[in-house]
């Protein structure tokens, strides 16, 4: 039986699913217990499991990451909630130079199954300060894995999959203006293994790339294609570390073109990555080049209309897959 | 001096001086060792920390705890691993980057990690163990045991945000964590007085209302007795503790420090107050050891040392393909290797 619920009740349930099957699991973070979530993610979790296992923290980012990291080496499976990844780089110390290298330096006797979740990239006119998306920074650091949904039933499957079955860090990147995003979810448990990407719409003219919220904008723009007889394939990745590079090249292979739309700062970002694998591993089924649309490359800036055109959006997607297929307009 | 000594004498078995010096003149003997390893043949490479003039610490702290007390430090960490038990064969292979190494030759000599004892490293981040460590007090508190971690750090950390962010932390939960500070006097090259208006580490417990106290770190006796109340409070539940053990390292901050920021006869002035040399004095003086016992202590120690770096010689380097092997628990990984 499926009902329809908010992405945030998705997130809900995986924890609290998780949490009433292993005690080991906890959630602690800024505002997630009394305060029932700076975003209402943990509405209600504080009253079900008590204050031992939803734990509110002081302002200290790095203090509490540090705490979850050496809780998960000592035997606990911490689920650790940012208000928003730009937070979180106070306490990247911790992530990249301790959580991420741990198994290695220690010869692999210590593991660090912990999972990071919260808010990413840009959801309006919040500034340079709270609009950066981070999956391309964090898919650079061997070690972690990064997971970035689109939709409450990815999420929920691949949370619960993060918080039971990965033994390594996992970095779970949602998105303040998809917490209210509603979708028919199952009431069955279920899983989704992490890496796999999804096609979200099949097509055979040109393959779309994207991720997160800049799935509505492929989408969107899969949409408008369409009226125009034009048949986008839209990849969801889903995991962006690792990626699934099997469901890429299949789709591009068949497409013969590529486009990637994503809310990344530009240089090394994960269009970067793919674009890259894709002419090394498919350079001859390529029929154009491999074009994006990435955020600017600049801070985020506060007024309206420089928010707009930051970001990607559906005219320029459409306009940029008719240029891979060398149409005229 | 013999009132004080008379005093402790009653406290302590003769088999705990012996532990003791066992301990400290091993640990000395793996550092002068290794360090001649290290200069003289060329065997050991990278970033080298000896523990030499420190040891007293070790010894304090393992006869104030139990087996299973967690242990973390920075990247001093020779001596503390010894301490906890793992084994100086795999201590001196990590260090000549062997697969038979503590770490799989994969650490090296800041990264020594003995999970079974109880050891969780060697840390390269100033001042990162401290938070890191924080969370492995958490979890022994989650789980309900009466386990303590001991979290060590040096004075150049005290200087870090992390200590603050933890130090609240632990407070605010009463964590079973005892904050050890080695005050070796030189961060790096800089001098405690050089980095903070606050001189006495073990002051900066005291924003946080968290018990603290300065300790003698050149005796284990003074050593043990201050760990021994901190663990006492941790175990029943009472929160943590600052400790600002006051040490000296004879040696530079790393194998390749020249030294320039203190003089010779300050660093002679504390080899004067050597912590193996005082203890073996006060076992002879107050006839806790005969001369026999110490030397057969002593070459028990270069035996073993000497076996270990057999050992380290004798053991293969890792296998190449371990490069892309305990980066990840998941086995099927798909790394990029193009």
């Amino acid at each position: 039986m499926a009902r329809s619920i908010a992405f945030r009740e998705a997130l809900r349930e995986a924890m609290s699913e998780e949490m009433r099957r292993d005690e080991r699991v906890f959630l602690m973070g800024e505002e997630v217990a009394e305060y029932n979530g700076a975003y209402k993610v943990s509405q209600g979790m504080l009253a079900e499991f008590g204050e031992k296992r939803v734990i509110d923290t002081p302002i200290s980012e790095l203090g509490f990451t540090a705490v979850g990291v050496g809780a998960a080496q000592n035997g606990l499976r911490p689920v650790v909630e940012f208000m928003t990844w730009n937070f979180a780089v106070l306490a990247l110390d911790q992530i990249l130079n301790t959580a991420s290298k741990m198994l290695a330096m220690s010869g692999g006797q210590i593991s660090c199954p912990i999972v990071f979740r919260g808010g990413n990239g840009s959801a309006g006119q919040l500034g340079a300060q709270h609009s950066t998306a981070f999956e391309a920074l964090y898919a650079n650091i061997p070690g972690i894995k990064v997971v970035s949904p689109s939709t409450p039933y990815d999420a929920k499957g691949l949370l619960k999959q993060a918080i039971r079955y990965e033994e390594d860090p996992v970095m779970f990147m949602e998105s303040e203006v998809m917490y209210g995003d509603k979708m028919e979810v199952p009431e069955e448990e279920y899983y989704i293994e992490l890496g796999k990407a999804d096609v979200k719409r099949p097509g055979t003219d040109v393959t779309i790339i994207s991720f997160n919220k800049m799935m509505k904008v492929a989408l969107s723009a899969a949409a408008e294609l369409e009226k125009e007889g034009i048949s986008a394939e839209v990849i969801d990745l889903r995991t962006i570390r690792p990626l699934d590079m099997e469901t890429i090249l299949a789709s591009v292979r068949k497409t013969n073109r590529l486009v990637i739309v994503e809310e990344q700062w530009p240089f090394a970002s994960v269009s970067s990555e793919i674009s890259y694998r894709v002419q090394k591993d498919a350079f001859d089924y390529l029929d154009a080049p491999i074009r994006r649309i990435t955020a600017a490359d600049a801070p985020l800036h506060y007024a309206p209309n420089l928010v707009a055109a930051a970001l990607p959006d559906v005219p320029r997607t459409v306009k940029l897959v008719k240029e891979v297929m060398y149409l005229k307009k | 001096m013999l009132l004080k000594f008379l005093a402790v004498a009653t406290k302590f078995s003769k088999e705990t001086y012996l532990y003791w010096y066992e301990l400290m003149q091993l640990i000395r003997t793996f550092e002068l060792t290794a360090e001649e390893k290290y200069k003289m043949e060329g065997k050991i490479r990278g970033f080298f920390h000896a523990y030499v003039g420190q040891e007293a610490i070790a010894a304090g702290c393992m006869t104030a705890t139990k087996p299973e007390d967690i242990f973390i430090t920075a990247y001093r960490d020779h001596g503390l691993a010894v301490a906890k038990g793992v084994s100086v064969d795999s201590c001196m292979a990590e260090l000549y980057g062997k697969a038979t190494g503590c770490a799989k030759g994969k650490g090296g000599s800041m990264h020594f990690f003995g999970k079974e004892q109880h050891f969780f490293g060697g840390h390269g981040i100033v001042g990162a163990q401290i938070g890191t460590g924080t969370g492995l007090a958490f979890a022994e508190n989650y789980k309900g045991t009466d386990n303590v971690v001991l979290c060590f750090f040096g004075d150049g950390a005290a200087r870090q945000g992390i200590l603050h962010e933890s130090f609240n932390l632990a407070m605010l939960w009463k964590l079973p964590v005892i904050y050890i500070c080695e005050n070796n006097n030189y961060a790096m090259g800089t001098s405690v007085e050089r980095t903070s208006n606050i001189h006495d580490i073990y002051k900066l417990g005291a924003a946080y209302e968290m018990p603290s106290e300065v300790v003698d770190g050149m005796n284990p006796e003074t050593v043990h007795d201050a760990v021994a109340k901190a663990v006492k409070r941790a175990r029943e539940k009472n929160g943590p503790t600052l400790l600002e053990i006051k040490t000296y390292r004879y040696k530079g901050h790393s194998i390749s420090d020249p030294q320039k920021y203190r003089t010779k006869d300050e660093v002679d002035e504390y080899k004067s107050k050597d912590p193996i040399n005082l203890l073996r004095k006060s076992m002879l003086d107050g006839q806790l050891a005969t001369e026999a016992q110490v030397k057969e202590i002593d070459t028990r120690c270069d035996e073993v040392v000497a076996a270990s770096v057999k050992f380290a010689e004798e053991s293969p380097f890792p296998s190449d393909d371990e490069v892309l092997k305990d980066v990840y628990v998941d086995q099927d990984y798909p790394f990029i290797v193009d």
